[in-house]
């Protein structure tokens, strides 16, 4: 007789709980996916389908300035963060191993380790200092912030990305008169491009997301989407803040169906 | 010799670590590689061969001596400035580019005009029959098609020396007689000096002018396919090499004794004979150098029979007997029978 292997699938009530698990997952997104649609005030009460909160949320100056500065806060610090990123995945695999590596790399996703509310305290104290020494009070901070905590967002699929890469490749290169910066831009870069893209659209997602750090850093009237939904929500809510939410979420559901088929494409 | 060598390596030494980690790759080796030659690096894996290669390809630098590709000392040049490319194992082809673009990298980088390029990137690829794949991505070739553009991409920069580092170790055994055809034509179309590196010793006597046999980071022999297999200077190169009995022997008044007392006539020096398994032949227990024997085993292999013998002093040999036409030798387990030696076919060696 044939030995079944054990599969978790026919544990009873499987199904049930990964049905609940979904439900508790989902049904609040959908909820207020849905009620974005409300054609009333509430955002509890269905009085019929509309667009009009999206209309709304659309000719609200205040929206618009807020998804402005976040998307701008987003493509500077996703840019920067992945270039530095890129680098940082450079020197620590392109080279034979080296004393104090977890070291490097301990220190590279520190972000990922010490929690948010501890750095935005500190970024508020530093930022402080920093604006009463120079005077300067523009949106460089929250840039600045924003592009460090990514780093190790972007740095992870750019680092698995050259560690599955074939080194024979840059020898090759080499074997074949390129120097070696022409081995960088015409074998590495290319190579290389899916994974800093991937990190890129992570490190975008990341900082389009972020409320504690923003909140702490930024200076009178930067409000970032995230931000100013926040702030709405001590006033009325209408269903405008799901409106915005349920943009905000299908903008995510793009970059990371992306990020997805970026990094899958590499088998 | 007026012409130069094509590479020429001064006491090589090649160390790997350090203190008593290191690995001794390479230790004192001296070689000197024609214009024009096909010349095999010929050893078991570990023994030095590919590191050989990759020092001369400038991959690796030599812990000590001197590496010269004709005439000119590149021993401290980086590969990208060596007159030399490389055919990997791995084919190691750009996975991004189409195979025009693999074939005519190297011409890119030197910054060839655009019609140079194309011009002997078309030549290139009709040399290697892969004119209707030129606009493909290399992932849509199979093995062989791979293997040519890894060949055509080496050598459409027209290299002083083209090093192969075992090419066809990843085809099939059908595809690899073919490819093994194919690279003696390229190489004798092309004219240009071949190093390739192998541990099929079949691969080696096939296709060589040379073959420089190695072992444990050392040079055993060097010499062409012919003096390797009559002519094995040592164990190694004659086990190496195809299949060998080796037994001890005492120099005796009219040539060598064996253990049994026969006396057998042989050339070279040393205190080990070798004879290979078809040099040996039954004879007429009267003749001048007859051997008895036991039969102790014997194996049909359809050309021919390997008659394993048992001599009178219990040393063993392998005899590889010729099928009569009938089909039949005659020999029966645990019979008795005489052979002897094929004249000048027996060598001493030394260890």
């Amino acid at each position: 007789m044939a030995e079944r292997n054990f599969e978790v699938s026919r544990l009873p009530g499987f199904a049930t709980t990964a049905i609940i698990v979904f439900i508790i997952l989902y049904l609040p997104i959908i909820t207020l996916m849905v009620y974005s649609f409300n054609g009333g005030a509430s955002i509890a009460l269905w009085e019929g389908f509309s667009l009009r909160w999206y209309e709304i949320a659309w000719n609200n100056d205040a929206v618009k300035s807020a998804t402005m500065r976040s998307l701008t806060i987003a493509a500077a610090a996703s840019v920067i963060s992945t270039v530095l990123a890129s680098m940082a995945a450079l020197g620590t695999t392109r080279r034979d191993k080296f004393k104090g590596q977890t070291v490097i790399y301990v220190l590279i996703n520190q972000p990922l380790m010490v929690p948010e509310i501890v750095t935005a305290v500190a970024l508020l104290i530093f930022f402080a200092a920093v604006k009463v020494a120079t005077g300067y009070q523009g949106l460089g901070y929250l840039i600045a912030a924003h592009s460090a905590f990514c780093i190790p967002f972007a740095y992870l699929p750019i680092r698995a990305r050259l560690e599955g890469m074939d080194l024979t490749l840059e020898v090759a290169a080499s074997d074949l008169y390129a120097s070696s910066w022409q081995t960088f831009t015409n074998v590495t870069l290319p190579l290389l491009m899916p994974g800093v893209l991937a990190g890129a659209m992570l490190a975008f997602v990341i900082s389009l997301d972020d409320v504690i750090i923003t909140e702490f850093v930024k200076s009178g009237g930067q409000d970032t989407l995230p931000t100013y939904m926040l702030g709405q929500l001590r006033r009325a809510i209408t269903p405008e803040v799901n409106a915005i939410s349920t943009a905000l979420l299908g903008l995510t559901v793009v970059m990371l169906t992306a990020f997805f088929l970026l990094t899958r494409k590499k088998n | 010799m007026t012409e130069r060598a094509a590479v020429t390596a001064e006491s090589v030494y090649k160390v790997f670590g350090q203190g008593a980690h290191a690995v001794h790759a390479l230790e004192n080796v001296s070689l000197s590689i024609q214009q024009g030659e096909f010349f095999t690096l010929l050893g078991p894996s570990g023994c030095g061969k590919t590191t050989l290669l990759r020092l001369i390809a400038g991959f690796e630098m030599p812990s000590g001596g001197h590496i010269l590709l004709d005439g000119q000392d590149v021993t401290d040049l980086p590969p990208n400035k060596r007159p030399v490319n490389t055919v990997f194992q791995s084919y190691a082809l750009f996975p991004h580019l189409s195979v025009r673009q693999n074939v005519g990298f190297a011409l890119k980088m030197q910054g060839r005009p655009k019609a140079e390029i194309d011009g002997r990137t078309e030549q290139m690829m009709a040399l290697v029959k892969l004119e209707s794949m030129a606009d493909r991505k290399v992932a849509q070739l199979s093995g062989g098609q791979q293997q040519r553009v890894a060949l055509a991409r080496a050598l459409a920069p027209q290299p002083k020396v083209l090093l192969l580092d075992e090419p066809l170790s990843a085809l099939d055994l059908k595809l690899r007689k073919e490819m093994q055809v194919e690279l003696k034509r390229l190489q004798t179309e092309t004219g240009i000096t071949f190093v390739f590196v192998t541990h099929d010793q079949e691969e080696a006597l096939t296709m060589s002018d040379r073959i420089g046999v190695m072992s444990a980071g050392k040079l055993q022999q060097v010499a062409s396919p012919r003096d390797i297999y009559t002519a094995p200077v040592n164990r190694f190169v004659a086990n190496f090499i195809g299949e060998t009995n080796l037994l001890p022997v005492t120099a005796a008044k009219g040539g060598y004794q064996l253990g049994c007392g026969v006396i057998v006539s042989a050339d070279g020096n040393g205190s080990t004979l070798s004879i290979r398994p078809e040099q040996i032949r039954v004879a007429d227990s009267k003749a001048k150098g007859a051997i008895e024997a036991r039969v102790t085993n014997l194996v049909y292999f359809g050309t021919d029979v390997h008659a394993h013998l048992e001599l009178g002093d219990g040393a063993k040999m392998v005899a590889r007997l010729p099928l009569p036409p009938g089909g039949d030798t005659g020999l029966m387990r645990g019979s008795n029978i005489c052979v002897d030696f094929v004249p000048g076919a027996a060598r001493l060696i030394g260890e």
